[in-house]
């Protein structure tokens, strides 16, 4: 960890006093990484630099600059300051950062939450700013007690000098701890002694979550406020030929239709007059190139893709020889179709464009590059927009656009009208509404030698890329290859001497995105069914295989090794049932879980229970945890059992929850979680929960019926007994 | 004019009788607390109490809603002290949060029917409302635990 | 609904049935042989049945006459999602009582809940169903008093030719298909039972 951060050039910039008395204390870590000396600070940007305010009435407020969207950032990183300021946790309160570099994400030079990165890159950092901060509390309570700061001790929100017991709490001491320069070097904590890291804490944000106090987006409210839908094209890549304004502005309660750049825009009264606005704009649309898109055709389309050599992602070995030699070849392919994110909230963004300033209300993932959208749409200087966070209704990637769209039209039509406009995106709007997980088409195959042991592993991924041509494609592409295509699978930790991992571009088509897990949503689907197509070949135990080739990969092991343990791999089940495994790793975790399945006659699937294991380092919060990995779970089990956007005529054929249907109550299995007791670097777990999932319950299938499942979502008719 | 009475409040609103109760709630009354997840009775975020059931808000026309006594999450207790509240703070079941209000209103009524309800009952009560975080498991078993609170009288 | 509205109409339909029942007790079993029809024809009345069978096993008729206590939807009568159940009294469970989606009306637009004052399933203790039942069983279900709530062939006429949720089948609302036609049903049904009520095997 600490080799991340440059310790000696941390900087501390500013401590000044809050408006009602009492400390406020920032830093400034410059210059972390390449992409934050690429781009420079943009000018005219205020710069506040703090991360934690303590009143005079006690409360420490965490400035949080990662965005709550169910993951408990909002927990974890005040845990973070609280555990090395010795706060009084009854006392804690988060607040979401403004946009400012100091509140940059600590590796990507840009304000962004992602890649279940949060509370590992934060992990030193805030710590440092409790230290800080309680060193500072320290000393002023020295200072007014006239006593040697090492006679000093914090505790609970106070100061207690040992020796005599008297008593400050942080609040009496913020004012004075204010008027200090904050110390060059403080120690942290060794973990040992910590009192809130490692245990389970209550989250800060349940309270409102629980009454209807907390704010969303879509909760926004502010004086005059219209609400804007778009009619967007129904093909992706369409225009607008014409359109009948008149007739949208008939609607009771319809004020303007606007045209922007993705579409027209009706801006009404409220939702239902802006509703039924949009569906009297009788738009004829130029459909553009896409207009025949159609799955079948693309289906067909990639597997010719399929066929030609890829770019080579990893290479040890010859594979291909080593294939042609093999004693025993398995060949398959493997289908996963687009998928969209359906957060529970749909999208939605308020703008507010008014003379010399630009406010802007969203759930986002994605601070910095939306506030710069706003300043290329309006031309007014950073300093003048100002972006608040509210709670997300859910992301799983879909609130971080690199284009910023759903922020770029709310700018554009309040630009244009000239009052504050919330866009609300409907169900189907998001839904239809593309920046999906991409379809991919895998050919993969391996050999075994005359005694059963993997010689081999071909793998061949085929889809699009939805990172060139946006600002991440320098830190995506590597070598002609998308990182964000072949993740999962070029890492094969399977110890096999000859192994070809290569990525095949295709067109893209539609409009793509990270969706939770982002390329290990298919790569470990793939590789774990199909290691486990390889295990049967062999005629091995699919546990005992996996672990025998596991020898160097110590931490996959484990966590292997717990959830079969905890499952009772290779106890008996009740006919008709069958168990499935898979170990995977991402975003700096290992999770494996265990599936318990049962098919029915008629090709439904239950899943009753799924134990699962993970090795994320060192734990902040256990139950957050165990909530990402329930939270995970199902999300991935409602992507394998239903998720699938398909398209004809170049549309999307689904449309809300009765096409695109999710897991539901009466579908949840009983998830059982353990954490691998572990010292190893800490990783990430908002998304980790998810790769395993589908090929456990594939694996389960298989083991319960002899039929493989190599195509998602998991359909009835490959399943019903022939 | 439309007569609602929300929350044992009384409102007129001047609005086209056709409009769905949740965006009445929401942008007339500033009732925020009821979710609009998918307008289509899909999802159940935007369930309220009408007259006691977990109606959802954005298929039902507003005027359904006259002279009927609306609950909305904003209602069900004075200060998060239903006993579904003190549960759900109780297990921690809130992720993103948004689907919550639904949620709980739903069991709302599962607990005022059936008190004790088994797992079977939660299935048949909640199945209607979804929530994409996944936090279904955390739901079941604070239901189970508000009707302990619920049965200790230990509601506010 | 208002709910006193439910309950009055609940226990009126309850007390009409006892009387019914009674009233048939009294008078002996409805068995075909008894039923006095002046043009009696056993293969015509059949005939009839057969014809007017479509209707119940039309989507729109079935989906709420499913064998299980889940009612279907769709035109592949797959079962309601939410795992929708019947409940106590036909309406639906907690949470997932009918009405609480289903408004007055269809409300308009593909695939929004159809709807309709009455819209219900048949009550547990009077299950009425249509799912997987053969044109003989279903028409001695029909007939029969202890299962079709209590009511006279005369009756049962009625209910087809007048009930609004029955009617509500051919005005589903939105892309939904329809039976075939209503006043051919009727016409069969009234056939049937004119001709003696004879049910086929
Ligand atoms: S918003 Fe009403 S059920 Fe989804
Ligand atoms: S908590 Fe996010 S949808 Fe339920």
């Amino acid at each position: 960890m600490s080799g991340i951060f440059n310790l000696s050039r941390r900087k501390f910039c500013q401590a000044g006093m809050l408006a009602g008395g009492g400390l406020i204390l920032g830093f400034y870590l410059p210059g972390l990484d390449r992409a934050a000396a690429a781009a420079p600070p943009i000018e005219g940007t205020f710069a506040p630099n703090a991360f934690l305010k303590i009143g005079t009435d006690d409360l420490v407020t965490v400035i949080v600059n990662h965005s709550e969207m169910g993951q408990g950032v909002y927990t974890a990183l005040p845990m973070l300051v609280a555990e090395e300021l010795d706060a009084d946790w009854s006392k804690v309160r988060f607040e979401a950062a403004p946009v400012d570099p100091v509140y940059n994400h600590a590796l990507w030079g840009m304000q962004a939450t992602g890649g279940s990165t949060s509370t590992w890159t934060e992990y030193e950092r805030l710590r440092q700013a409790g230290a800080t901060a309680r060193a500072m509390l320290i000393a002023a309570a020295a200072a007014a007690w006239k006593v040697a700061p090492s006679s000093l001790r914090a505790e609970q929100g106070q100061v207690v000098h040992t020796a005599s017991g008297r008593r400050l709490t942080y609040g009496q001491l913020a004012e004075k701890a204010a008027g200090l320069a904050p110390p060059k070097n403080v120690k942290l904590k060794d973990p040992k002694n910590f009192k809130l890291i490692g245990k389970p804490a209550k989250r800060l944000d349940t309270p409102e979550k629980v009454n209807g106090q907390g704010v969303y987006g879509l909760d926004v409210k502010v004086s005059g406020l219209l609400t804007a839908l778009i009619a967007r094209p129904p093909v992706f890549g369409g225009k607008v030929k014409s359109f009948d304004a008149e007739k949208a502005k008939a609607v009771p309660g319809v004020r303007q239709v606007v045209q922007i750049d993705r579409g027209i825009a009706v801006v009404a009264e409220g939702f239902w007059a802006a509703k039924r606005g949009r569906e009297a704009l009788g738009i004829v649309w130029d459909e553009g190139p896409q207009a025949g898109l159609d799955s079948r055709k693309q289906r067909e389309q990639f597997a010719e893709l399929a066929a030609q050599p890829g770019a080579v992602a990893k290479q040890k070995g010859d594979a291909d020889a080593a294939l042609a030699g093999a004693a025993k070849k398995i060949e398959a392919i493997y289908e996963l179709p687009y998928l969209a994110h359906a957060p529970m909230e749909p999208l939605n963004c308020v703008a507010d464009v008014r003379g010399g300033s630009c406010e802007i209300w969203v759930g986002t993932q994605f601070q910095t590059g939306d506030r710069d959208t706003a300043v290329e749409i309006t031309g007014l200087k950073p300093g003048q927009v100002k972006l608040h966070t509210m709670l997300l209704g859910g992301g799983f990637g879909r609130r971080a656009v690199p284009d910023s769209h759903f922020v770029r039209e709310a700018v554009q039509v309040s630009k244009a009208v000239k009052a504050p406009v919330k866009v609300v995106w409907t169900r189907e709007d998001d839904i239809r509404g593309g920046y999906y997980r991409p379809v991919v088409y895998h050919a993969i195959a391996a050999g075994l030698d005359g005694a059963g042991h993997p010689v081999t592993w071909r793998h061949r991924i085929v889809c699009q890329s939805f990172t060139v041509d946006t600002p991440f494609e320098g830190a995506m592409m590597e070598h002609g290859v998308d990182a964000s295509a072949v993740e999962g699978a070029r890492g094969l930790p399977y110890e096999i001497p000859n192994l070809l991992v290569d990525w095949k571009r295709a067109p893209g088509a539609v409009p793509c995105l990270w969706w939770r897990s982002v390329g290990h949503s298919h790569n470990a689907f793939v590789v774990e069914s199909f290691f486990d197509e390889v295990a049967r070949a062999a005629g091995k135990d699919p546990y005992e295989f996996r672990r025998a080739l596991l020898k160097n990969h110590p931490r996959h092991k484990r966590a292997l090794e717990l959830a079969a343990q905890k499952a009772g791999w290779g106890k008996p089940l009740p006919p008709g049932m069958g168990r499935g495994l898979a170990v995977h790793e991402s975003f700096k975790s290992f999770v494996a879980q265990v599936a318990e399945v049962s098919v029915s006659k008629e090709g439904k699937i239950r899943v009753h229970r799924v134990v699962c294991a993970i090795d994320c380092g060192p734990v902040v919060n256990p139950d957050t945890i165990a909530a990402q990995m329930e939270s995970g779970i199902v999300f991935g089990l409602s992507a394998a059992l239903y998720g699938e956007i398909t398209f004809a005529n170049g549309r999307v054929q689904q449309r809300n929850f009765h096409d695109y249907p999710v897991l539901r109550i009466n579908e949840m299995p009983v998830v059982e979680v353990h954490i691998v007791s572990s010292k190893d670097a800490m990783g990430g777990v908002g998304e980790t929960g998810v790769p395993p999932i589908a090929p456990a319950v594939a694996n389960a299938i298989f083991a319960a019926t002899g039929r493989r499942i190599r195509r998602l979502p998991i359909r009835g008719e490959d399943l019903k007994k022939v | 004019m439309i007569k609602l009475k929300v929350n044992r409040k009384e409102y007129t609103v001047d609005i086209n009788p056709e409009t769905p109760l949740l965006w009445v709630l929401r942008e007339n009354l500033g009732l925020t607390g009821t979710k609009f997840g998918c307008g289509m009775a899909l999802c159940g975020a935007c369930t309220v109490h009408l007259d006691g059931e977990a109606v959802r808000s954005c298929v039902t026309p507003v005027a359904r809603a006259e002279g009927k006594e609306i609950t909305t999450i904003e209602g069900l207790s004075l200060d998060s002290g239903h006993p579904l509240q003190q549960a759900w703070i109780a297990e921690d079941v809130p992720q993103c949060g948004y689907c919550m209000s639904g949620q709980i209103m739903s069991a709302a009524v599962l607990l005022r029917e059936n008190p004790r309800p088994a797992d079977a009952d939660i299935d048949a009560a909640m199945a209607g409302n979804i929530c994409r975080c996944g936090a279904y498991q955390r739901i079941r078993r604070a239901i189970h635990l508000a009707a302990r609170i619920q049965g200790q009288g230990g509601g506010r | 609904m208002e709910k006193t509205d439910v309950s009055s109409q609940v226990l009126t339909q309850l007390a009409v049935k006892i009387m019914l029942v009674i009233a048939a007790l009294c008078l002996g079993a409805l068995a075909p042989s008894t039923w006095a029809a002046d043009d009696r024809d056993d293969a015509g009345a059949r005939a009839a049945f057969l014809k007017a069978y479509p209707v119940f096993m039309h989507p729109r008729c079935l989906n709420c006459h499913p064998a299980g206590d889940a009612p279907l939807q769709g035109d592949d009568s797959l079962p309601h999602a939410q795992n929708v159940q019947r409940g106590p009294e036909g309406r639906g469970r907690y949470a997932l009582k009918c009405a609480n989606c289903h408004q007055a009306a269809n409300l308009p637009g593909e695939n929004l809940p159809p709807g309709n004052p009455k819209w219900h399933m048949p009550p547990p203790g009077m299950r009425m169903v249509f799912q997987g039942k053969s044109p003989g069983d279903l028409c001695k279900q029909l007939k029969d008093p202890a299962q079709n709530g209590g009511m006279t062939l005369e009756e049962l006429i009625d209910h087809v030719s007048h009930d609004k949720l029955v009617l509500w089948g051919w005005d589903p609302g939105n892309g939904r298909s329809k039976p075939p036609s209503h006043v051919e049903f009727v016409d069969h049904l009234r056939t049937w039972v004119k001709k003696g009520a004879a049910c086929p095997e």
